[in-house]
């Protein structure tokens, strides 16, 4: 088997795993990150993308409002490029409390948010589409806030520092030595999910970020930690009808959001505590209530076009907590298992927000210091990760890097503006398994069609980029800017033509003896599997005619579902299949796979 | 700069399922790369683009033409020209009108500057030295078929000049710039038909309809003269009256481009569209109800017809071809070529004038596969015709000019009135 040793091992590949790898790494601690599926799979890729100003919890949990803002200001510095300054709205509808805005507007002066209340009048012009009946609206700094990017920019910036990062590679056992009440965490066995390997890693002090998942990771230490994993399920409309954020002026509650990100705008969320975090599954009711509470806040916008639903789930924490997870707190907690568990070099650090995630980082490891007997101190707020000098993000940033390069004809994903270098050079240089794992980097198959332009384009681009791979060519993830992953105009040179052979570099933690993942049928089905997931829920309307079309482009022309290599299977095909929504078509799963003989979509 | 309502243009966007039709029907993506297709610029650009903000995405929308052929293939119903026409608005917001465009959108006050003394400004815009630095001063193509003022006065000073019928029957004429002083004939052919069939003809005061302002980009201008429009012309549609002209695109912009376009959708502009007709089309409800004198004259002679552009996106059938397949000895023959190439003022800039007229070799193909005997041609957009004639060198007739002739009341030869009155 083979071993790895390091000063600091972080499980868990989200927000905050790759935070504290680069906290740690800065603070020049020797540093591993291992995650067990792609960077962002869990819940920081599933949030609806609000950076939050504080405003949501300034009534209800001051204390969390008061890190929001004050992180706020920090992220929209250090991950400047990751962030839309749209500003937010907090919404005073007919429906809401009277007392409530007064409440809130004392609040935020009391927290130093700045709050400024506008007329409604002002607050149409800006957003046409809000409820004209509104009676007060407040401006908050809200922002929108691109997980994906931001993740891999600090990923970026971690790796910089020195540390290392492998994703797929999950934890199997935490590594426990000592007897009773002199436990110790010394690190875990991993498996490298592509390979097939086990892995041996020895930590000094183990950092259990697994978000929801922690629970199963502490377990295997026989450390019970009890998280209340909150389902959140969203809804994304197909264009940015609104370039603001909009919440109500009340309690938090559900569906009271709609946060504009990249390309769409989301409404959220639903709060739903579920017993196991990879219980993703979408209820009718929670589509439902999205559409009747976003009317609230915009009329009409049931009747938009919504191109996909999808649900992730909160990594909440409170001790010996048994209410609902909507009124759980969104405060961090960090357990340090050494004074909770006797356990030591094991901490576990959950709840906030992905707006928080710099301080949990800086939490974690100012606690992981004590134990390690130094007390270097934290300097992320004052760090910028690589890419900031792009400035805020713009919505029109990749239409106009398209037209200036005039690089239309090389788009392979048409609607999210991807172009055919974008798409091989985060293949060449970030562990890729399926065209999900690209999804994540560069929004391939995001847009309205989902997949249906280019799916087909993209499993052939990452099936030749994956044999190159095999064949010994180098890799040279140092040429690769993540931060620039995004930026068509940075990414005009293709990895595979330019690509110098035989000069040494990195090899990426997943490649080489993966030809099995590499099979282009098998990339086919799984993301088109992927896709239908989403668009299950939501499969009315516009959206139901364009998966008319996309079936015949894959089923009637291209014969799908008779492709070769039918058993085969990649480590995420088994997640992609598992129902996702549980309408009243769920009394058939068969019926819920994009292969079935008689797909949903062509019900007579 | 625009606002976003839920019957605003942006928001079919949300109808494309990306089946690239659009694409494949587009007259300018199949001469030039330079235009990545309807669909591109149109509803998948538009997701990247944002309402209320200045700083504009977009370089390649400027080389749509705005035939509007995409609307028509359009399986879904996107409104791609006129999410196209915003996206050119927003680059003119964020930089500016280059100097000929705006003169573009100022053809009324040309036209009115000009008429003043036609000779000597036909001779010092129409000549090869004048039109050489036009092009490189201003980037105002060369070759393209700029109109000539017209030497026998405008229209409306024919129209005030001479007596007119009195009738109970009264009909609206929006006669449009281009008539009243490039092509003053189609304006006389007009009222002589009109009179013909008994119709008291009012010319109130009216102005440009806004077409050049609105396709270069300038939308608070065009907007104004919409307005401008509307208050001028609606109380002639709230009594009743027909409002009825012979450019079948000046004609689409009162009815539907503008306030599409602007996003200005009220009971007005309501009213103000159902009493609007383009004149083939409401010849040929006369027709249907019985009322249109059919005594037509033999007219022996082939006559290609070419469908404009704007004429389609009226979606009103073939209104001209009906009427004209009245006319005894008139072979009229029906061209599919999609769009003649100059769109409106697209094919007069330099750097699209090749494009345009590769666009029209469709047209000219058609024109020159129908025999030498053809001596004139027939469009119902003046634009067509200018660019028909430019690029076949055949003489080109308002279809109105051929009811005239048919009726004895023209001469399509000398293109004027046989009997004035």
């Amino acid at each position: 088997m083979k071993r790895i040793e390091t000063e600091i091992l972080v499980i868990g590949g989200g927000a905050t795993g790759t935070g504290i790898a680069w906290d740690a790494a800065l603070r020049g601690f020797r540093v591993l990150l291992v995650e067990k599926r792609d960077l962002t799979h869990g819940t920081t890729g599933r949030y609806h993308g609000l950076l939050h100003s504080g405003g949501r919890y300034v009534v209800k949990d001051p204390h969390s409002a008061a890190e929001c803002i004050a992180e706020n200001r920090i992220l929209r510095k250090t991950h400047m490029h990751c962030i839309e300054d749209t500003g937010g709205f907090f919404v005073v509808t007919p429906e809401d409390d009277n007392e409530y805005p007064d409440q809130f507007y004392a609040a935020c002066a009391r927290l130093e948010i700045p709050c400024e209340e506008i007329s409604v009048a002002a607050a149409l012009k800006r957003e046409p589409l809000m409820n004209p009946e509104a009676r007060r609206v407040f401006v908050v700094p809200d922002g929108a806030a691109d997980s994906f990017q931001a993740t891999h920019s600090t990923a970026q910036a971690a790796r910089q520092a020195g540390a290392q990062i492998l994703n797929y590679h999950e934890v199997v056992q935490l590594l426990v030595e000592g007897g009773e009440g002199d436990r110790r965490v010394v690190g875990a066995r991993v498996r490298d999910v592509a390979r097939g390997e086990d892995v041996e890693i020895r930590a000094r002090m183990t950092i259990n970020a697994a978000g929801a998942w922690s629970g199963v990771v502490a377990k295997t230490a026989g450390v019970r930690v009890d998280v209340i994993p909150g389902k959140g399920t969203m809804l994304a409309v197909n264009h940015r009808i609104i370039n603001t954020v909009l919440n109500r002026c009340k309690m938090p509650d559900d569906g009271d959001i709609i946060v504009p990100i990249h390309t769409v705008s989301v409404l959220g969320t639903t709060d739903e505590r579920v017993e196991d975090p990879e219980h993703l599954t979408i209820e009718p009711w929670e589509v439902e209530l999205l559409l009747r509470e976003g009317e609230k806040l915009i009329p009409g916008v049931s009747r938009t076009r919504f191109v996909r639903a999808w649900a992730g789930v909160r990594p909440l924490y409170q001790e010996h907590y048994n209410g609902a997870s909507r009124d759980a707190t969104r405060d961090l907690t960090l357990l340090d298992h050494k004074t909770r568990d006797g356990v030591a070099g094991f901490l576990t650090i959950l709840g906030g927000k992905w707006t928080t995630f710099r301080l949990m980082a800086q939490v974690t490891m100012d606690k992981a210091c004590e134990y390690l007997g130094t007390c270097k101190s934290c300097v992320t707020a004052q760090t910028v990760v690589p890419g900031v000098e792009q400035g805020h993000y713009w919505l029109g940033h990749r239409l106009r890097e398209v037209e200036e390069h005039h690089l239309q004809s090389e788009l392979v994903c048409e609607c999210e503006l991807v172009t055919r270098a974008m798409l091989e050079n985060a293949a060449r240089n970030n562990p890729t398994l399926t065209l999900d794992d690209l999804r994540r980097d560069v929004r391939l198959g995001m847009g309205p069609c989902q997949g249906g332009f280019c799916t087909y384009r993209a499993a052939g681009i990452l099936h030749q980029v994956k044999s190159q791979n095999e064949k010994g060519k180098s890799e040279e993830p140092a040429r690769w800017e993540v931060a620039y992953m995004q930026s068509p105009a940075h990414n005009q040179r293709s990895a595979i033509s330019d690509q110098p052979s035989a000069v040494g570099g990195q090899p990426s933690a997943v490649s080489g003896q993966q030809s099995q993942f590499a099979n282009p049928n098998l990339l086919l089905r799984d993301f088109l599997q992927e896709r239908w997931k989403g668009l299950l829920p939501i499969l009315w309307g516009r959206q139901l005619k364009q998966e008319r079309l996309d079936e015949l482009i894959y089923l009637a022309l291209m014969n799908a579902d008779h492709l070769p290599d039918e058993n085969a299977t990649s480590p995420m095909s088994e997640f992609y299949a598992r129902i996702a929504f549980s309408g009243q078509l769920s009394a058939n799963s068969d019926q819920h796979s994009a292969f079935s003989e008689e797909p949903i979509s062509r019900e007579r | 700069m625009h606002t976003a309502s839920w019957h605003s243009v942006g928001m079919t966007l949300d109808e494309c399922i990306k089946c690239n039709v659009c694409t494949t029907y587009c007259p300018v993506a199949a001469v030039t790369d330079k235009f990545p297709g309807p669909k591109y610029v149109g509803p998948q650009a538009q997701r990247f683009r944002e309402c209320g903000q200045i700083k504009s995405p977009d370089i390649s929308v400027d080389y749509c033409s705005a035939c509007r052929v995409c609307n028509e293939v359009c399986p879904s119903g996107v409104k791609i020209a006129e999410i196209n026409a915003r996206a050119k608005a927003q680059i003119v917001a964020d930089r500016g009108i280059p100097i000929r465009n705006w003169f573009f959108g100022r053809n009324e006050q040309l036209g009115r500057i000009g008429s003043i003394a036609p000779q000597i400004a036909n001779l010092g815009f129409h000549n090869p030295f004048s039109r050489l630095m036009a092009e490189k001063i201003m980037g105002v193509a060369r070759h393209a078929p700029i109109p000539h003022w017209s030497t026998e006065g405008s229209f409306r000073k024919w129209f005030f000049r001479t007596p007119r019928l009195k009738s109970d029957k009264k009909v609206v004429y929006f006669h449009g710039c281009s008539t009243n002083y490039y092509e003053p004939q189609v304006g006389k052919a007009a009222v002589a038909v009109l009179e013909h069939l008994g119709y008291e003809v009012i010319v109130p005061p009216q102005n440009c309809c806004g077409l050049p302002m609105l396709n270069n980009g300038e939308f608070r201008a065009g907007e104004k003269l919409y307005r401008d429009n509307l208050a001028k012309l609606l109380p002639y549609a709230d009594k009743g009256l027909p409002i009825v002209g012979t450019s079948v695109s000046c004609v689409l912009v009162l009815r539907e481009e503008a306030s599409e376009m602007l996003d200005i959708e009220n009971d007005q502009t309501r009213r103000f569209r159902s009493a609007l007709w383009d004149m083939s089309e409401w010849l040929r409800d006369l027709l249907d109800q019985g009322k249109l004198d059919t005594n037509f004259r033999e007219l022996k002679m082939i006559v290609p017809y070419h469908v404009s552009c704007q004429a389609r996106a009226h979606r009103m059938g073939r209104p001209s071809l009906d009427v004209m397949t009245l006319i005894p000895g008139l072979d009229v023959r029906e061209g599919n070529a999609k769009c003649c190439g100059l769109a409106g003022t697209y094919g007069y800039k330099a750097e699209k004038y090749d494009i345009a007229m590769e666009i029209g070799e469709e047209a000219f193909r058609f024109i020159r596969a129908q025999g030498d005997d053809v001596k004139f041609t027939t469009s119902d957009s003046e634009i067509c015709r200018w660019q028909l004639e430019h690029g076949t060198h055949k003489d080109c007739r308002a279809p109105i000019e051929i009811f005239a002739a048919a009726y004895g009341l023209y001469d399509l030869d000398r293109r004027r009135l046989l009997v004035e009155r």
